[in-house]
């Protein structure tokens, strides 16, 4: 190693912070060059000088008590920050809850109602079924189921026929369900038995179509003219759909 | 909600460190009432940013802020001292005398005010080596800087320091 090289290397050596083959060649040029030797000397001098203690300035005493006093004065006041915060948002907080609970009141209820009507419908669709009491007025002619209901229901269920359209209508049943009797007209469409479930809507409103799917039963409800309307069948939704057009229609 | 032991925690592991805060303030600043401000200053920004801490080097985190806190100090109340500007061309050529001896010959007083003159960004370098003992990789952590910058500031502050020290030692000898 020549002489340029070890004096740029020379800090870092001074320093212990060159790697081990470094250091060795300098420690070797070191011992044979006196002028180099030197320029370590003197480094070493000014490391040890300026590493002198006095240079060194101590915090002042009360420096660490006035930091503390400073930080815990500041933490407490991110706690009452905080804390104000807090009463700040409460109202919003307030409002927040009862939007939840008013929803919940309000909302969930209606979605639950129909969830339930359609459990209701189902079961009532699968009982008519099994038990072999599909219809209590067995006849395609709708002047005559119409009129069976008559006395025994407080309203008076439209009946058609939809022979015409594929549809032909097989009978008339009185059945159970929104807590109230109903009127159940069945339907038949190839094998498949509709059962068109009617009564008399709590509210006023017409409410457009919509389709529910419960144990591989296809519903479709709507209202119109003060009455509710719901349709259960194994039938394809498509299908369903064509007849509930029909009905509507 | 701040954690209750968050202060316990920052004075257990930060402010061990006030010694090494302070005394690089009060040589970036050159004065005592300055350095407390700003130590003061760094120490809160600190606590704020505490969170952020991991644990790995206590000493580095803190003087790293003190450091950037004098920096946006100085530039606030002393323009002058941040863009006095180093010639690294006319000061590059790392020059040895080969003749004085500066063993035994060297005053403390002389030191102190050529340490005190040198650029702002060699004197930290220095005052991070050899008061406080940092490693090259540390210093470079605290000061933002490349290895290699660092390792060139410091071996030309030394230098500087060097024929600072030979000159006054020769105009003693005369």
């Amino acid at each position: 190693m020549n002489c340029q090289t070890t004096q740029n290397l020379l800090d870092g050596y001074a320093d212990g912070e060159l790697d081990l083959v470094n250091h060795v060649e300098i420690e070797e040029h070191l011992r044979d060059c006196p002028a180099c030797a030197l320029i370590y000397e003197n480094q070493k001098a000014l490391k040890s000088a300026i590493a002198d203690s006095s240079l060194y300035f101590q915090a002042p005493p009360d420096l660490q008590k006035r930091i503390s006093q400073t930080l815990r004065a500041s933490d407490r006041e991110t706690t009452r920050l905080t804390g104000k915060w807090l009463w700040r948002l409460a109202p919003a907080l307030a409002a927040s809850v009862a939007i939840i609970v008013l929803a919940l009141l309000f909302l969930r209820p209606a979605a639950t109602n129909d969830e339930i009507l359609a459990k209701e419908i189902v079961s009532s669709h699968i009982r008519s079924m099994m038990a072999n009491h599909l219809t209590d007025v067995l006849s395609s002619d709708n002047h005559t189921v119409k009129p069976w209901f008559d006395g025994k229901i407080d309203f008076a269920p439209p009946v058609v026929d939809l022979a015409a359209q594929g549809f032909p209508l097989v009978g008339g049943r009185l059945d159970y369900a929104a807590g109230r009797p109903v009127a159940a007209l069945v339907y038949q469409h190839r094998q498949h038995f509709i059962n068109l479930f009617v009564f008399p809507s709590t509210g006023n409103s017409d409410n457009g179509a919509a389709v529910s799917v419960r144990q591989g039963y296809n519903l479709i409800y709507w209202s119109k003219s003060g009455m509710t309307f719901w349709a259960v069948s194994d039938l394809n939704l498509n299908e369903l759909q064509e007849f509930a057009q029909d009905i509507q229609n | 909600m701040p954690k209750p032991n968050k202060a316990v925690n920052f004075e257990e592991t930060i402010l061990p460190h006030l010694d090494a805060a302070y005394n690089l303030a009060r040589w970036l600043t050159h004065d005592g009432a300055d350095a407390e401000d700003v130590v003061q200053e760094a120490y809160l920004r600190a606590f704020k940013f505490f969170d952020g801490f991991h644990g790995d080097n206590a000493r580095s985190w803190i003087l790293k802020i003190v450091r950037n806190t004098c920096y946006s100090w100085l530039q606030k109340n002393r323009a002058h001292a941040v863009t006095t500007e180093f010639d690294e061309e006319q000061h590059g050529v790392v020059d040895h005398d080969t003749e004085a001896v500066l063993i035994g010959n060297i005053d403390t007083q002389m030191l102190k005010r050529l340490l005190n003159e040198l650029p702002l960004e060699f004197r930290e370098i220095v005052i991070l080596r050899e008061l406080e003992g940092m490693s090259y990789k540390e210093i470079a952590g605290v000061s933002d800087l490349p290895l290699g910058t660092v390792m060139s500031r410091l071996a030309r502050a030394r230098a500087r320091l060097q024929t600072g020290l030979v000159t006054c030692l020769k105009g003693e000898l005369k």
